[in-house]
């Protein structure tokens, strides 16, 4: 079987590899995007945002709007300008010579799925989980990693949420809509949240806070029936009956495809620029989350998309 | 019914599950849940490929929530796969079509 080279190659397809899509499309470039595979984590087509409900600070939508349709509406935009768009995951790539090589299903095949002249990376992060041995055994049984899909199952329960970022408060926030408390659990005396979030959480009555706290275990044999929590000042372990945990303590990048072939920091960040998505590799581009450790804003991640898409291009026309 | 996705309901299930000639693939979801919104085309192949080996149905747990309770469904999307109209084997989460057919294999 032969193999024909693409011009770009973009792998992901948040809003970094969206924008990209459709700057390279637009640029005639004819653009494959291998999209990710459907999941239940933000590791998946459309991203983080996919996991969310209402987006209210990427400008342009005055009233808000859902991450998942914001995502719908980039894609149907790519699409519109000629963006090839496949549902696989990527399971392999060679950046050792050009054109590069891509594989989709089994890895050891001995045919790269697709050759690319350029690759623009735009993996983007997943949510990281606590890493107990419980959350093996009660993942989708009171423990969740999808506030939006899973609130619902909540009603009238008292639950927590891990974490104390932006992503942890909006959480919390959707999810009183269901539950009758919800707990936020938080290892420092503050919150990393922006002010505005903040407000809202502490205005709302049925959000409680349970400051200086680390989740020590996930409690339960079948379902969760509560947390022990530890005191991160004096020790001290304690109990929380809840019957619904989720977790939103951060973020790890995806960037384990490239290990070996790409610089990346300690945390596993890409290392790109500066002041570009250049990488260490001649003719590889990253944009997105998994090379920004700093801002992490769906706007951002665009803006990263569109700056990889415009140095893609003039790369390859650099090369011809 | 050569590849149609069956919606089931709290006064339609036991009889169209009991009366299922081969194993029937239940797919639990929401309007609100973007992870099922994601599977929904996967699933629409499989029904079409797998016509006549494997029935797929839905439940939709907004108007179906006492299907989601006896099932203990805690978790959107979930996929029970009955069997003799018996639950037999329950994927919590949204997945590829790959991974999908590998669980799926010993039934089809």
């Amino acid at each position: 079987m032969s193999v024909t080279s693409r011009q770009v190659v973009i792998i992901g397809s948040g809003p970094a590899g969206l924008t990209a899509a459709i700057y390279a499309a637009r640029a005639d470039l004819k653009p494959l995007v291998i999209e990710g595979e459907p999941s239940s984590t933000s590791d998946q087509p459309g991203g983080q945002l996919m996991l969310t409900t209402e987006v209210e600070n990427f400008p342009g939508f005055p009233e808000g709007v859902t991450g998942p349709q914001l995502m719908a509406d980039m894609r149907a935009q790519a699409a519109r300008f000629g963006a090839e768009l496949v549902s696989r995951r990527v399971s392999r790539v060679d950046l050792s010579e050009r054109p590069f090589k891509v594989w989709i299903g089994d890895p050891e095949a001995p045919t790269p799925t697709h050759l690319a002249e350029s690759l623009i990376v735009s993996t983007g992060a997943q949510s990281v989980m606590l890493g107990l041995e419980a959350e093996q055994r009660l993942i989708g049984h009171g423990l969740s990693t999808c506030a939006t899909c899973d609130g619902f199952f909540f009603r009238d329960q008292e639950i927590a949420v891990v974490g104390g970022g932006d992503s942890a408060i909006e959480e919390a926030t959707f999810l009183t809509k269901f539950a009758s408390r919800v707990t936020i659990i938080h290892r420092r005396d503050e919150l990393r949240a922006s002010k505005i979030m903040q407000q809202r959480a502490f205005d709302n009555p049925k959000i409680d806070f349970a400051w200086n706290s680390t989740v020590d275990d996930i409690l339960g044999e079948s379902v969760v029936t509560g947390l022990r929590l530890r005191d991160t000042v004096t020790n001290e372990l304690r109990e929380l009956p809840v019957t619904g945990v989720f977790v939103a303590i951060g973020h790890k990048p995806n960037s384990g495809l490239f290990a070996g072939q790409l610089d990346m920091d300690d945390n596993g960040y890409l290392v790109t620029g500066p002041d570009r998505s250049t990488t260490n590799v001649d003719g590889v581009f990253a944009c997105g989350d998994v090379q920004d450790h700093t801002y992490r804003q769906a706007i951002t991640a665009a803006s990263s998309g569109c700056m990889a898409a415009i140095d893609t291009e003039r790369w390859l026309e650099d090369l011809h | 019914m050569a590849g149609a996705i069956t919606n089931l309901t709290d006064s339609t299930f036991d009889e169209e599950i009991g009366s299922a000639s081969g194993p029937v693939l239940v797919d639990f979801w929401a309007e609100w849940c973007g992870p099922c919104k994601m599977i929904a085309p996967i699933l629409e192949e499989i029904a079409d490929e797998q016509a006549g080996s494997l029935g797929v149905a839905k439940v939709n747990v907004d108007d179906s929530p006492g299907l989601a309770q006896r099932f203990g469904v805690m978790s959107i999307p979930t996929l029970i796969l009955f069997d003799s109209g018996e639950p037999a084997k329950r994927l919590v989460g949204a997945k590829g079509k790959p991974q999908l057919l590998e669980e799926l294999a010993d039934f089809i």
